[in-house]
């Protein structure tokens, strides 16, 4: 079995369908879990891994309050993030290797979506005007400025022994070949990659989601001026990049149980599969962020640097080794 | 200065020169005379420790204390009080801004307060009160009578304008995303690196001074305490001695033992509660959540020992008394239980990065300012009123320590050494005191008439007050929290530091807001 066989269109909509609202279910667990997890970790009780469920719903109910002299960026800035994290869990293989047939579950089309959430959340926190969303806008940037090809270039290497650069076909390549999974390429190119995820997300050691220190944040100082319904929808666009990016990660090291087929029990293999790899990664970053401390922010350059030194290792170990 | 004429008996500060019963030299001058004398005596190695303006009714009366540390000299240390007599219709003084920096400050607050202008400030802004108080109204003068209406607070801050390609400003507070007192701070920034910071505080200024007038010294007890809540105990016990000192009051010993037992255990709780803290403000959470299990475990302590968690209600006028004695054994495995944590957070490099070379406050910048405490410590300034002005003996175990990088990290390590010796003091206390709980305050002060100052070696840095009481009621009392020396050194440790840092460089200074606006 070289590539993933082609479901009817109806059968793939489908699974993609269970997929995403998966994913949806899954994320405000997801980022429940590495807080409670935390939590624990750190001797305090807790507030339960459906506190962000709770918040969520409390958000939804709440009318926002814009503030004074913003524009439709506010308007549209909070959507756009939710629409691109969606469709990030549709393109990226969570449940499934499946790609849709409009819009292939390319690397490029996955990066390009991932950055439009980017932009969408950067233009959010400058359109109030406030000191602290420019502030956490412009380092959001240069974060991601450095975190994007990292991320190409890391997803690149995996995609050379496979030779394509889809990514559902790249998890089903290293479920049939175990041994690519633990090859030098394979593994810097995994490393590199849970950087930048890191790094995109918001997690210690690049930003601190749980300080309430206005000065040092970079998530956190774009959404300050964000309530109600728009920040439930910028929270929900943001636990699902993490949930499915955990879902990558967790399918490139783990590729079994993704379902290939539009078969049901296939699938509700796979979607158990993944509840159970993201949360298991979720309670890991929570664990690992007890040991961790923020790095300063000029050094934030050197640490993605650093990982953007593994992708290009892996891509050429992945030419010289294979 | 031998020379000077012995009258033990002054009792109100007065106009006489002398020598009062506490040993505090008195000088009045002319106005005339002030900068000379006062730049003789920081000469001479004083310092200035409070400027108090009076309302004598006819007059108004300004009193400059210096004081300096004990040396072979004079083992208990000096003071001196430079008294000058300002006429209420032509109310000025000659500005000591020159020669002490300090002095320039306490001066704007005089103009606030008195309405008596400092002839020749280089800069006499407001300081105390925010543009919403009105032009002519000295609510320290005993005539301002009743609180006038305020203006809405239409002149903005000013705040000095930094220009050039790439600057912007970014205003902080005075309300925080956390739960932390008010205080507003203007950054001027070029990227992430700070040009420029200013602080505006007093936010929180409640007139405390004010409120003082009038009570008997017991009822004045309960206000030290609220000065600045983490140090109840220091305000509370510089209150009571220096009452004690205006009215020549002996404490028994075992009174003052555990007047420097409940000393160190507040030093004890807010050094471990920092500790954490300023971990925690890299996101190094975990020690903040032990530190904050063992200050809980401290102040459960302090409720046993005195009845109340931040140990209020045990100093009083002539004495202190406590319930029980703190148990030595548990507040030792206290201590130990920091070092580990300090051992975890110092084995990540991350955190050590953080603290190294961060908001470096250098000795010579410190002792300018005049700061105080751990602070001051931190950059090498061998400043303790423990041991400059004694007041008990401490102990073998009772040592100074001084760092000398003055960065956040050696504001870190300063607390955790302050800490190790507190236990230690703390456990020798305990063993001189030997079941002794102290006899408690007098039941019936007696009412007298006197001036009194003291010094205490708060958990921040040195606490002074000044009293003046009259037949029984306290007449005027002065309080200099050691944060209002303290903070305008956080600008000056900030040039060069990156935005995303000053948090962490505030906590590592950790200044009162409720002490340094009263």
């Amino acid at each position: 079995m070289s590539a993933a066989p082609v479901a009817t269109g109806l059968g793939t909509a489908l699974v993609l369908a269970v997929q995403v609202s998966v994913a949806v279910g899954l994320a405000p667990v997801v980022a429940g879990l590495t807080r409670q997890s935390r939590a624990r970790l750190e001797g305090r009780a807790g507030a339960g891994v459906l506190q962000p469920w709770r918040d969520l719903r409390k958000l939804v109910a709440k009318r926002p309050v814009r503030a004074a002299g913003t524009s439709w960026v506010t308007l549209v800035a909070p959507l756009a993030l939710l629409v691109s994290s969606l469709l990030l869990a549709a393109l990226v293989p969570l449940v499934a290797t499946l790609a849709p047939a409009l819009v292939p579950g390319d690397l490029f089309v996955v990066v390009s979506v991932l950055l439009l959430g980017t932009v969408a959340l950067a233009l959010l926190g400058l359109d109030a005007g406030s000191a602290f969303g420019g502030m956490g806008s412009s380092r959001h940037m240069m974060v991601a400025a450095l975190v994007e090809p990292t991320v190409l270039v890391a997803v690149y290497a995996l995609s050379i022994p496979v030779g394509s650069s889809a990514l559902g076909l790249i998890v089903s390549a290293r479920r049939d070949d175990p041994s690519s999974i633990a090859s030098p390429a394979g593994v810097l190119a995994v490393v590199a990659l849970v950087v930048v995820v890191l790094a995109e997300t918001g997690r210690l050691p690049i930003d601190n989601p749980s300080t309430h220190l206005e000065l040092t944040m970079i998530h956190e100082a774009m959404v300050l001026e964000t309530s109600g319904r728009d920040l439930a929808w910028v929270e929900l666009g943001s636990w699902l990049r993490l949930t499915v990016l955990l879902g990558l990660v967790g399918n490139l090291l783990l590729p079994w149980g993704v379902a290939t087929t539009a078969d049901v029990g296939a699938v509700a293999l796979g979607v158990l599969a993944a509840v159970v790899k993201v949360s298991a990664l979720a309670v890991l970053l929570g664990a690992a962020e007890v040991t961790m401390a923020k790095l300063r922010l000029f050094r934030v350059p050197e640490l993605l640097a650093g990982s953007f030194v593994l992708a290009f290792l892996a891509v050429t170990a992945s030419y010289l080794v294979a | 200065m031998n020379g000077q004429p012995l009258n033990g008996g002054d009792t109100s500060g007065g106009p006489e020169n002398g020598v009062r019963a506490d040993g505090t030299r008195t000088r009045t001058l002319t106005r005339e005379q002030l900068v000379e004398s006062a730049g003789a005596l920081l000469a001479a190695g004083h310092r200035l420790a409070l400027v108090a303006g009076h309302d004598d009714g006819d007059d108004l009366r300004v009193v400059y204390l210096f004081t300096r540390a004990a040396d072979d000299e004079a083992p208990a240390g000096l003071r001196t009080e430079l008294s000058v007599v300002v006429p209420r219709a032509d109310a000025w003084v000659p500005s000591l801004a020159a020669v002490s920096f300090s002095a320039g400050r306490f001066e704007r607050a005089l103009r606030d307060q008195f309405g008596i202008e400092p002839a020749g400030h280089p800069r006499p802004r407001r300081l105390v009160h925010h543009a919403h108080w009105p032009d002519d109204w000295y609510p320290m003068r005993h005539d301002a009578g009743d609180e006038p209406r305020f203006a809405p607070d239409t002149s903005s801050f000013a705040f000095v304008p930094v220009e050039g390609a790439g600057v912007y400003e970014i205003p902080v507070g005075p309300v925080h995303a956390g739960m932390i007192e008010p205080g507003h701070f203007r950054f001027s920034v070029v990227g992430e690196t700070i040009v420029r910071m200013k602080a505006r505080l007093w936010f929180v200024h409640r007139g405390m001074e004010k409120l003082f007038e009038g009570r008997t010294p017991e009822q004045g007890v309960e206000l030290a305490e609220k000065i600045s809540g983490d140090t109840s105990v220091g305000h509370a016990l510089t209150y009571a001695r220096a009452v004690e000192a205006a009215l020549d009051l002996p404490v028994p010993e075992a009174d003052v033992l555990v007047r420097a037992l409940l000393l160190e255990l507040e030093r004890v709780h807010n050094h471990v509660s920092d500790i954490g803290a300023i971990c925690n403000d890299v996101g190094f959470g975990i020690v903040h959540q032990h530190t904050q299990r063992l200050r809980e475990q401290l102040l459960r302590t302090n409720r046993e020992v005195t009845g109340h968690r931040l140990a209020r209600g045990a100093i009083g006028i002539g004495g202190a008394r406590l319930q029980a004695l703190p148990d030595v054994a548990a507040l030792q495995e206290v201590g130990e239980r920091v070092r580990e944590l300090v051992q975890v957070a110092l084995d990540s490099s991350v955190l050590v990065d953080r603290f190294t070379g961060t908001a470096v406050l250098r000795a010579d910048q410190a002792a300018e300012m005049g700061v105080l405490g751990y602070v001051a410590r931190a950059s090498g300034l061998d400043v303790d009123a423990r041991r400059d002005h004694p007041w008990v003996d401490l102990g073998p175990s009772f040592t100074v320590p001084t760092g000398g990088t003055g960065d956040v990290l050696a504001r870190f390590t300063q607390r955790v050494e302050e800490l190790a010796v507190s236990v230690a003091v703390v456990a020798h206390l305990v063993e001189r005191l030997d079941g002794r709980l102290g006899t408690g305050p007098l039941a019936q002060v007696p009412v007298g008439s006197g001036t009194g100052s003291a010094f205490v070696e708060a958990w921040r840095g040195t606490a002074c007050h000044r009293v003046e009481i009259a037949d029984g009621r306290l007449r005027r009392v002065s309080v200099a929290d050691p944060s209002f020396f303290t903070w305008p050194a956080l600008p000056v440790a900030l040039a060069d530091t990156i935005v995303p840092d000053f948090p962490l460089a505030n906590k590592s200074f950790n200044q009162s807001y409720a002490g340094n606006d009263l």
